[in-house]
Formats: C-alpha cells, sequence, structure tokens
C-alpha cells in the first residue's frame, strides 16, 4: 500500500542546498463522496445532492476551487450557500504560504460540518500526484496538479452507480490561462464571477465577490500614482545585504500622510522609521509587514505636529493632497528630524474585514462607493455594491481585496452589515469588533464543563484544602461589583504578631486545564468592562456565583497568609487551599465608615483597622523604594435605569480603603510571583514594567521647564521624588496635570515567561517581581499562576502544557494583545458615551488645561468630566490665523496669544455629529479671547433641553 | 513563513505516511563475505552497514578482559557524504562516541555474552546516507548482522524512534521532522518479552504524555521486528538452497 518516491528539491537558505525528502504516494485515500461505492471510506463528506442552484450547472455538482480563488473570495466561500467543496492538498499548502488569517479562515470552514468541505490529499495519491516537469515554474506545477486532481476527480465520480447521478466537478479559477488548459482537457471550468453571478437566487453574493484584477483597469484612470512593490526576492537580498529594513507598519492616527515602521532589531535595539507622503507610504495599510528604504540622510524630516485628517468626499484625483503634502514638508529643526524612508515593498499584509461606513457615490446610479473605516489609520476602501441605499446610514464591515497601483484608494468587498448606525448596540458591536474583543455567547461546549447546580461544598473538594470559615474575612469591592474575587482579614496572633491572610477565589478549581472552557478563558484572556457592560472571560455562573466570595456563603478560595509584625515586615509566608466563609462584604466606603466610626468595634472593623494601619506602613515602604504613584483621569457614569444612557458623570474619587486593598493585593502578587519563580524558574508566568527609554520624557521634561519645575527621571525613585515636590502656588491642579503627564511616557508592562526573558523588574512598582494572581475571575494570567502556585504547594497536579515555556510564552503574547485591546476598548466606550452624555446636555462651557501643544492645535484636558478634546486653529473654510509653533517649549503662537502647556483655558463643548462615523467632541476657544479664533460664550440653557428623568 | 505543518488535519505526515506508519525498511545479509558477519539496512532515505567481528581474542588493553563473559566493542561512524553537507570528521568525535557508547549498552543487553567469556565481539555500523533515526537503523541493521555472525541473542534488538506532536506520537521521524522541533525519544526493544533495551530522549517532555509515547515506539518496533524477521528468514531460505546444491 506504500510506493515510494524519492524526489530531489532545491531549497535556497544562505546557499544552495540539495534536500531529498521522501515522498509516499498511497492508494487509500478516498474521494469523500456520498455517491461514490468504490472508496472504502468510514464516514463521507460531500453529499450526493450537491446542488447549488446556478444557471450554469443544472446538475449535482462539487466545486473545486484553485489556490487563488480561496485567497482572494474566501468571503464568498465562508457563505452557507456554498457547500460540496473541495480544497486539494496543493491548494491548502499554497494558502498556507501566502495568507495565514484567510488559512485560518479556510480550515474554520471546514472544521463547519454543514459546509461539506473535504480536503483531498492529493500530493500523495497515487493517480493524483505529479512531478514537476523541467522549465515547468512551481506555480505551473501546481495548476497541472490541481488540473490533474480535477480531471481525477470527474472520471472517478463518472464510474458504476454515480454515472445516473451525472455528478460532476466544476473546477473555479481566475486565471485564464489555466482556463484555457483546463477547458482543452476537457473540464468544466468557469470563472469564479462567472460560477457566482450564475447562481439563482443570491445576488447579495455578488457584493461579497473581491474584485479582480481586471475588473480594476476600468475602475481607474492608467495614471499610475504609486512606484510597483518589489518583488519578495529583491526584499530578502536588500533586507540581508543591509539596505532594506523590515518592520510593521504603523498608520499615524492623527495624519494620514504619516505613519511610523518599527523595526525590531536585535537584542532591545529597536528602530522607528518615519515615512511621510502617499508615495512613500506606496499603499502600505496599518499593521502590514513592510520592508522600507531609508533616505539620504539630507531628505530627513521631523513628523509633523499637524492633525490631518482625510475628509475630502468621494474625491478620487489628488489635487489637493500634493498641497497638504507640502505643509507637511516644511523643514523642521535639524535635531528634530528622524531617520525618513519609503516602503519598498510588502511583506505580508495584514488585512483583516474592517468596520466603517459607506460614503454614497454622488452619482445615484453608481455602484462604485467609498467606505470610510471608523478606524483612522485605515484609509477608505473602494467597494462595488447594489444596496448603496440600504447601507448608507449603516455600520458595515468591508475587507480589502488588493491595492492596484494606479488606484488612489484600495478595492474591497461587501462582508455583512453591523446595524444602523448611531445605535448604541450598533456603536457597541463595533466597539469590540474593531477592537478584536470575542463577545459571543458562550458556546454550548464551554457551557457544559460548568459545575451542575445545586452546587455544594462535597468532602473532596476539602482534601488538601483548609478550612478557615471560622476566621473573620470580608471584601471590599467597588459599588455594584459582582465579582468578586478577593477578600481579605486580620487578627492577632498569641505571639502579639499579626496574621494577615488574602483569600481569592479558586477558580482553578472550576476551570480545569485542556478543556472547552479553560480554551475559551485563554482565548478571551480577560473581562472587558465598559461602559454598563462586562463582557465576561468565564460564564456568569462562575463570574458572579460559584467563584464570587459574596458574603455568607461558602466559597472555595486560594490564601495567601502572612504572619507580620507590627511593623509590617512578613516573618512567615504560607499558601493554602482553603474554604472561607465571607462575613461581610463592603463598598470602599463602607469600608471607610467603619473605619472612621470610633463607636464601632466589631470583630470585622478591628480587622479592617489593622488592615489598615499595616497598609499605610506598606504604602510608604513601597514610596520609600521608589514606586511610582501616578495619575489618570477615570469617569464613572451615572446610568439612567430605564434607558441606559449616561445621566451624569464624575471622575472616580479614590478613599483610603482602595489603597488598603491595593497594597495588600501588591504583597500577595508578589509574594507569588516569587514563589512560583523560585519553584518553576523556566516557566513561571510573571509581569514586569520596562523602564521607559529616556526620550519619552522629553515631553513632561518640557512641560515641567515651563513652570519653573525640575523633573529627575534617571530612576524611579528620582522621578517619585521629584513629582512628589513638584508644586506651583496658586495652581493646585499642576501636580495632578503632571502625573498624568508622567503617566503618558510610561512604557506598557507586559506578562511574560520567565524562561523566556532575563529582565523581570516592574519599574511602575519598583518591585524586582511581579505576577498577578489577585483577579483570577477576570483575568486569564491569573488562573496560570493559581495553577502553578497549587502545583508548586503540591495542592494540584501539573499538566503538560503549563511546563511547556513556549507554549507559555504564545499564551503572554495573547494575553498581552487582549489586554491592550481591552484597554482600548474600554477607553473607546468611555468617549462613546461621553458623547451620548454630551448630546442629552447640549451646549456646556467649561474650565480646563492645555495639556498638550501641536502645530496647528492644543489638546485641552477637562478636569471635572475627565475629558480631552483638541481645539484646532486652522479649519478648511477659514483662513487660517497666524500660527507660530515653537518646537522648544513647545508654545504656539496664535496672533497675539501664545499658548503654553498648563495654561487655563475656557472652551465651549459640544458635539459634533456631521460624521455620523466619527462623532466627536468639538471644543472652540472662549477664553482667552482671540479675535477670529475664539468664539463667543454661548447662552448655557441646559436645565430646558435636558431630558427629565427623574 | 511559519514551519512546516508535520501532521495535517487529514493526518498525513510531511511525507504522507500517517502518524504510526513506518518507513519502507530493506535489508540484505551478508553482504560481506570477509566478515563474520555483515548486514546493510535502509529505512527510508537512511542508509547504514554494519559489520561483525568474532567472537575473537581479546585485542589491545587484555585488562579489559571480562572472565565471565564477552566484551562488546562498537564504533559508530558516518560517511563523509551522508549528510546534505560534507562531514569533516567521519567519527570520533563526541557525537560518534556517544552513539558508539549506546550501541554498546544495546547489544550488551541482547548478545548472550556469558557464552563468550574473556573474548570480544566487534560491530561496526557506518551511516552512508542520513535521514533520521541514525541509531534506531543502526541498531536494526547491526542486529542483522550478528545474526548473519551466528552470534546467539535473546532476541531480535529492534529500535525505532518517536516524536509528539500534536498531542500525537509519530512513529519513525525522518530528517525534516526531526529537526522541525519535536521531542523524540529512541528505544530499542527485545520485542518478544517486551523488553526494553535502551530507552534514550534528550528533549523535554511532560511526563503524562510518557507512558503514550513508550506505547507507540513499542508498537513501532514490533512492527521493524516484523520485519526484520522476514529479511532473516528470505536469507536463510537463499543461503540453504545454495549448500544443499
Amino acid at each position: 500500500m506504500l510506493k515510494s518516491k524519492t524526489f530531489v528539491k532545491k531549497t535556497r537558505s544562505g546557499r544552495v542546498m540539495k534536500i531529498v525528502r521522501e515522498h509516499y504516494l498511497r492508494d487509500d485515500i478516498w474521494c469523500g463522496s456520498e455517491a461514490c461505492d468504490e472508496c472504502k471510506q468510514e464516514s463521507t463528506v460531500l453529499q450526493q445532492e450537491a446542488c447549488i442552484e446556478s444557471n450554469l450547472c443544472s446538475y449535482p455538482h462539487y466545486l473545486i476551487p484553485d489556490t487563488n480563488v480561496v485567497l482572494h473570495q474566501i468571503d464568498v466561500l465562508g457563505d452557507p450557500v456554498i457547500r460540496n467543496v473541495i480544497i486539494l492538498q496543493t491548494v491548502l499548502q499554497e494558502v498556507r504560504h501566502r495568507s495565514a488569517p484567510v488559512y485560518k479562515r479556510l480550515k474554520d470552514i471546514m472544521h463547519e460540518k454543514e459546509k461539506h468541505f473535504y480536503t483531498f490529499t492529493n500530493e500523495h495519491h497515487r493517480e493524483t500526484f505529479i512531478e514537476r516537469e523541467p522549465g515547468e515554474s512551481a506555480n505551473d506545477r501546481n495548476d497541472r496538479a490541481i488540473r490533474v486532481a480535477a480531471r481525477w476527480y470527474s472520471q472517478h465520480l463518472k464510474t458504476p452507480k454515480s454515472s445516473t447521478d451525472g455528478l460532476k466537478v466544476v473546477l473555479l479559477t481566475n486565471d485564464q490561462g489555466n482556463k484555457q488548459k483546463a477547458e482543452d482537457s476537457g473540464l468544466l471550468v468557469y470563472k469564479c464571477e462567472e460560477y457566482i453571478k450564475s447562481l439563482i437566487a443570491n445576488p447579495d453574493l455578488m457584493d461579497r465577490l473581491a474584485l479582480s484584477s481586471d475588473d480594476k483597469n476600468e475602475i481607474t484612470s492608467s495614471k499610475v500614482l504609486f512606484p510597483e512593490h518589489l518583488p519578495l526576492s529583491r526584499i530578502q537580498t536588500g533586507i540581508k545585504s543591509g539596505s532594506f529594513l523590515q518592520g510593521t507598519f504603523r498608520a499615524s492616527r492623527d495624519n494620514y500622510l504619516e505613519a511610523t515602521v518599527f523595526v525590531q532589531g536585535e537584542g532591545e535595539d529597536s528602530t522607528e522609521v518615519l515615512i511621510q507622503g502617499l508615495q512613500d507610504l506606496n499603499r502600505a495599510v496599518h499593521q502590514d509587514v513592510v520592508a522600507v528604504q531609508l533616505l539620504p540622510r539630507n531628505q530627513w524630516v521631523a513628523p509633523s505636529s499637524v492633525v490631518l485628517q482625510d475628509e475630502g468626499t468621494a474625491k478620487d484625483d489628488d489635487i489637493e493632497e500634493e498641497e497638504e503634502e507640502k505643509v507637511l514638508r516644511i523643514s523642521a529643526h535639524e535635531a528634530a528630524r528622524k531617520p525618513t524612508g519609503k516602503v519598498v515593498g510588502i511583506i505580508k499584509r495584514n488585512w483583516r474585514p474592517f468596520c466603517g461606513m459607506l460614503n454614497v457615490s454622488q452619482i445615484k446610479e453608481s455602484t462604485r462607493h467609498l467606505f470610510t473605516p471608523a478606524d483612522r489609520r485605515i484609509p477608505r476602501i473602494r467597494i462595488e455594491t447594489r444596496q448603496a441605499s440600504t447601507l448608507a446610514g449603516q455600520r458595515i464591515m468591508v475587507a480589502i481585496d488588493g491595492w492596484p497601483k494606479d488606484s488612489r484608494y484600495p478595492n474591497g468587498h461587501f462582508v455583512r452589515s453591523l446595524g444602523s448606525a448611531g445605535e448604541k448596540d450598533t456603536e457597541e458591536e463595533v466597539l469590540l469588533l474593531e477592537h478584536d474583543v470575542p463577545h459571543q455567547a458562550f458556546s454550548q461546549a464551554v457551557l457544559s464543563f460548568l459545575p451542575k447546580m445545586p452546587w455544594a461544598i462535597t468532602p473532596e473538594d476539602m482534601v488538601r484544602r483548609e478550612d478557615l470559615r471560622h476566621l473573620t474575612v470580608c471584601s471590599v469591592d467597588p459599588p455594584g461589583c459582582t465579582d468578586i474575587d478577593d477578600a481579605l482579614h486580620c487578627r492577632d496572633l498569641e505571639n502579639g504578631n499579626l496574621e494577615v491572610g488574602v483569600h481569592i477565589a479558586d477558580v482553578s478549581h472550576f476551570i480545569r486545564p485542556g478543556n472547552a472552557l479553560d480554551k475559551e478563558a485563554a482565548s478571551r484572556g480577560t473581562t472587558v468592562y465598559l461602559c454598563g457592560k462586562r463582557i465576561d472571560m468565564v460564564p456568569e455562573l462562575l463570574s458572579s456565583n460559584l467563584c464570587s466570595l459574596r458574603s455568607n456563603v461558602e466559597r472555595l478560595t486560594f490564601s495567601c497568609i502572612w504572619e507580620m509584625n507590627h511593623k509590617a515586615e512578613i516573618l512567615k509566608t504560607r499558601f493554602t487551599k482553603s474554604v472561607i466563609n465571607s462575613k461581610a462584604s463592603l463598598t470602599y466606603a463602607e469600608a471607610q465608615m467603619r473605619i472612621d466610626d470610633a463607636t464601632k468595634n466589631d470583630s470585622i472593623t478591628k480587622s479592617l483597622r489593622g488592615l489598615n494601619k499595616l497598609a499605610k506602613i506598606l504604602k510608604r515602604q513601597r514610596i520609600e523604594k521608589g514606586a511610582l504613584t501616578l495619575s489618570s483621569m477615570e469617569v464613572r457614569f451615572h446610568m439612567d435605569s430605564e434607558t441606559h444612557d449616561p445621566i451624569d458623570l464624575q471622575t472616580k474619587e479614590l478613599m483610603e480603603t482602595n489603597s488598603m486593598v491595593e497594597e495588600f493585593m501588591l504583597l500577595a502578587n508578589i509574594s507569588v510571583a516569587q514563589k512560583i519563580y523560585d519553584e518553576f524558574a523556566e516557566c513561571a508566568l510573571l509581569r514586569k514594567h520596562p523602564p521607559p527609554p529616556p526620550s519619552n520624557y522629553d515631553i513632561l521634561l518640557k512641560a515641567a521647564k515651563s513652570k519653573d519645575v525640575e523633573i529627575h527621571t534617571d530612576s524611579a525613585k528620582a522621578l517619585a521624588d521629584s513629582l512628589d515636590v513638584a508644586r506651583v502656588d496658586g495652581f493646585p491642579y499642576f501636580n495632578t496635570l503632571l502625573r498624568i503627564l508622567a503617566t503618558r511616557c510610561m512604557m506598557q508592562a507586559v506578562y511574560f515567561c520567565s524562561g523566556m526573558d532575563s529582565d523581570f523588574h516592574h519599574y511602575g512598582l519598583a518591585s524586582p517581581i511581579y505576577t498577578h494572581f489577585t483577579s483570577p475571575i477576570r483575568r486569564y494570567a491569573d488562573i496560570i499562576v493559581h495553577r502553578l502556585l497549587a502545583a508548586a504547594i503540591g495542592a494540584d497536579s501539573t499538566y503538560p502544557d503549563l511546563m511547556d515555556k513556549h507554549k507559555q510564552s504564545a499564551l503572554c503574547i495573547n494575553l498581552n494583545y487582549r489586554h491592550k485591546m481591552a484597554q482600548y476598548a474600554q477607553r473607546a466606550s468611555v468617549s462613546f458615551h461621553t458623547q451620548l452624555f454630551f448630546k442629552n446636555r447640549g451646549i456646556v462651557n467649561e474650565e480646563g488645561f492645555v495639556l498638550f501643544v501641536r502645530k496647528n492645535a492644543i489638546i485641552v484636558l477637562i478636569p471635572k468630566f475627565g475629558l480631552e478634546g483638541t481645539v484646532f486653529f486652522d479649519t478648511k473654510d477659514k483662513t487660517a490665523p497666524n500660527l507660530v509653533f515653537d518646537e522648544e517649549g513647545p508654545t504656539l503662537n496664535v496672533e497675539q496669544h501664545t499658548f503654553h502647556i498648563f495654561d487655563k483655558v475656557k472652551v465651549t463643548i459640544s458635539l459634533d455629529d456631521s460624521n455620523i462615523q466619527h462623532q466627536k467632541i468639538r471644543m472652540a476657544l472662549i477664553d482667552p479671547v482671540i479675535p477670529g479664533v475664539s468664539v463667543p460664550a454661548p447662552d448655557i440653557e441646559p436645565q430646558a433641553k435636558k431630558p427629565k428623568l427623574d | 513563513m511559519a514551519g512546516m505543518e508535520l501532521l495535517s488535519d487529514q493526518g498525513y505526515r510531511l511525507d504522507g505516511r500517517k502518524a504510526t506508519e513506518l518507513r519502507k525498511v530493506q535489508a540484505r545479509m551478508g553482504v560481506f563475505a570477509q566478515a563474520d558477519g555483515s548486514a546493510y539496512l535502509e529505512q527510508g532515505n537512511t542508509k547504514a552497514l554494519a559489520v561483525v567481528y568474532g567472537p575473537h581474542e581479546m585485542r589491545g588493553s587484555r585488562s579489559r578482559t571480562l572472565h565471565d563473559q564477552a566484551v562488546i566493542n562498537c564504533q559508530y561512524s558516518m560517511a563523509t557524504f551522508s549528510t546534505a553537507e560534507r562531514k569533516r570528521r567521519p567519527h570520533g568525535d563526541r557525537k560518534s562516541t556517544e552513539m558508539s557508547l549506546h550501541l554498546k549498552q544495546t547489544f550488551e543487553a541482547a548478545v548472550m555474552t556469558q557464552l563468550y567469556p574473556r573474548s570480544q565481539i566487534d560491530i561496526y555500523v557506518k551511516i552512508l546516507q542520513s535521514d533520521g533515526g541514525n541509531y534506531s537503523v543502526c541498531v536494526n541493521a547491526a542486529t542483522l548482522a550478528v545474526i548473519d555472525a551466528g552470534i546467539p541473542m535473546r532476541d531480535y534488538v529492534c529500535a525505532c524512534t518517536v516524536g509528539f506532536v500534536d498531542e500525537t506520537p509519530l512513529a519513525d521521524l525522518c530528517y525534516a521532522e526531526e529537526g522541525g522541533g519535536v521531542s523524540s525519544l529512541a528505544l530499542a526493544l527485545l520485542p518478544r518479552g517486551g523488553q526494553i533495551a535502551l530507552l534514550q530522549m534528550d528533549a523535554r517532555l511532560h511526563q503524562d504524555h510518557l507512558e503514550r509515547l513508550i506505547e507507540a515506539a513499542m508498537t513501532a518496533c514490533k512492527g521493524v521486528g516484523k520485519v526484520l524477521d522476514e529479511v532473516v528468514r528470505q536469507h536463510l531460505q537463499e543461503v540453504s538452497v545454495l549448500t544443499s546444491d
């Protein structure tokens, strides 16, 4: 049954090497068709009645797409209408090589039972394997292999029984040459468009068709706008010789004509290359992996501080842009210039479907429209659709198909509609999709791993568990919190010391490694908190019930217990799985009241007082070591209970009890980090916070200097100390502003696997080692840490993936990504709700501070709302005022007035909904009064406008 | 782009085998007349030549002599042309020395050395072409050579490598698979009694998987054993036909 075939391959990996591999040909690969009685297959995938109603093929048929059809028309193939498709191994391998996202989608489709996609391993089938002929290119060989397999299928299905059914196979290809050859050899072959168009009753599939290369030419003029991309082979030699650099393309949010390419260097040093202008950006899209060539030094430029948006309507010509580019090119100071380059080729596209809205073309009959993505870093996309009138005003998803060099915009196709714009549900959906937050309901497979209700603690649970039900444990959380994952206790010991315990919900008891529930949680990575909505990482039964340490119920926990003296020095640390019975779940305010109320003397209050006292000492010690206390504005919305619209908003205030809980959580995390690192030096999951590069502090230093305040950034401690003393008389808010700025200078803290890194330091907390242990309900990292700790103390067994540092580090990458996205989603949700709030509020006048100065705008922070907004000084319809920007200050001169950082200004806030997709808060200057720039303070009539809700 | 897919969803490996399938094994015994025993064995693209001298008197230092059993002396080498890039040193490097030692241990467990006290058995193995699983191919070839020399053994010694990919054990790894980041394990088995002559692994593997992996290795070894048995019988038939003439 085995046939051996040896063949010789030449590959280039630096030099020419001959690779000899065996290639076995088999005769036990079946066709997968129900209609076939020749093959001895156990299960069939392809149906006998394979009917897709089509004008072209009125008989039952199977489809065989070639590689390009799969690569470009994956959206069509994914449609439920398309069934009974044979994916050849040749095609699958080529797709895998060419595009990872398409490959993943194809695999997902193949796994769907009702799609009836069958993978035929033609390369190992005795009758369909072909050898590459002399002079034949690899692509031609593959095309031939596809044709040979198609012919084999059509002959195979003709035999005995199936002949009566007239079952046929249809080859789909977009390649003219391939089609011709296939026709010559008597195969049924259609172009993808032809076939899709012929489908009866599915006209909407047409819209999803990606534009093929023939169509592109007729769309755009023959004018070539962009330089040609270099072929991959040239790029690779260029990268090797050092004339090109490889990096990730990051478009600028503020300026569509500017981008940076992040080049990962060896070890720590990585550089950023600036790219300016449409020509040099050369059709790269945000997140693509590109090759760049550095420009000669005399052509280097500085990043412009201009905020520029591609706002023209459906303009296809580029006259105006040239002007804009000129504005950009204004030479900056020598020092500010950065390495500048141009994109010479694309190594890997990273296109995904984008959310956004349609700009309906002015020509009524036109089927071609421009699509504006919600993400400003993505260029607008030209799509073809017949449903423009229905889609207008809706949020839709569009995928990019390609970007020919003679087109100003990339071409794409419509994927699906999300609902009408401006509606809260649609907007939330967009927000989640744009930030890649998995938010579907949990699948049945996942739910099947939940414990059966009613749930109670069994004696088996008690094995290797300590009974701490007698302790006075309580939890302190923000109001309205239903996923309580931590509780505390503190009591006096007989020897005069104190025993302090942190009890964390034992989520890993319920989520066992490797099952569907675990996989889902690992992929979600974190719970995402939006305003008034929570996207859970684990199903609600766990998050709000079984794992939530509510008061007066018995709950399984993982405890970290210290023995401390009254100077808060740790004498002993102990970890154990346990059972607790929380005596009270308090809010921060309630806990604070108990501590302050001298008349209360019950055990809970005593415990709280003890904790509070120790926490203060711990905090002081931590700050002495150089931990930073930074500031960022966090706002809380008061929601209307019925409409869920925000009624009021206030910045979150911090109480002593907040920091009390935080202090013990930090302590627990550090203790656990040390423990798991001692036990598993290779595979401990830790969290680090790298120190920022000194250049990050520039803006902070400049800002502080403008107020004659000195900030030291040599170490975390120096920074913390200088921030503490930074004060300006008569400007109490100055310190907070400085801290906000300092926060912006920081790097992201990240998870990592200890076996893969050597630098563990946590800069912000000034701790040599740190991890996350205290919130397993909402963070997956904590679950892994729980498992590691459980294995370390012998309360649970390890499993293979836990000990595999490569798998761990892959997990870390996902977790870091999810956390970042969750943060962005959260911010986006806040800003959306802020907009809703101001929509209801009407126009408001407010005082604020200048946070940043840009070339043509100032960014203003309104402390009352924690709101940041931009005041533009040059608007398109007005003549620009006289602007002079000074990089050094940085200051901006507008007519006679000079803006510095931290200047106090008065602005009027209103909602700008002229562009429904990017509704934004518009701020206009009231005070200081600059003629021609500032606006007169409008009359405020909020009382009348405010809907009567109470 | 991403590395090679060692095991496809359809259950085929890079070269078209299924997870448990061995490569094609071909062997010939008695390839050299002057040696006491010899064999040539191909397992896929890995090709090895084994030659046995002995049992004979101790040569060289007599101090190594054992009074109750024979000493087994193994030497492993790789032909300079056995790999894609020409090898500099055919034998004597650390890897070869280690391999020689492993072979020695394997055959000490299988050969009935107590029958030949104060004597020596030399086993020389050379890899002519290397495509993964060098150790196991050497063991298999040497087994045939020892049998050809007429030295009594407890059983065939059959060896096979197994790797672990996507929660599936793969039998008889080829070079591409060995290089693909698979944790691989080599096992030499006396198939009839199921005794393990040698087990060698220097990759990381979680304990939970070890049992399955060994089981797969044993099944693979038994498969090899069947092939070797057939070769021996075939050879005997040919020889007896020749001698009966």
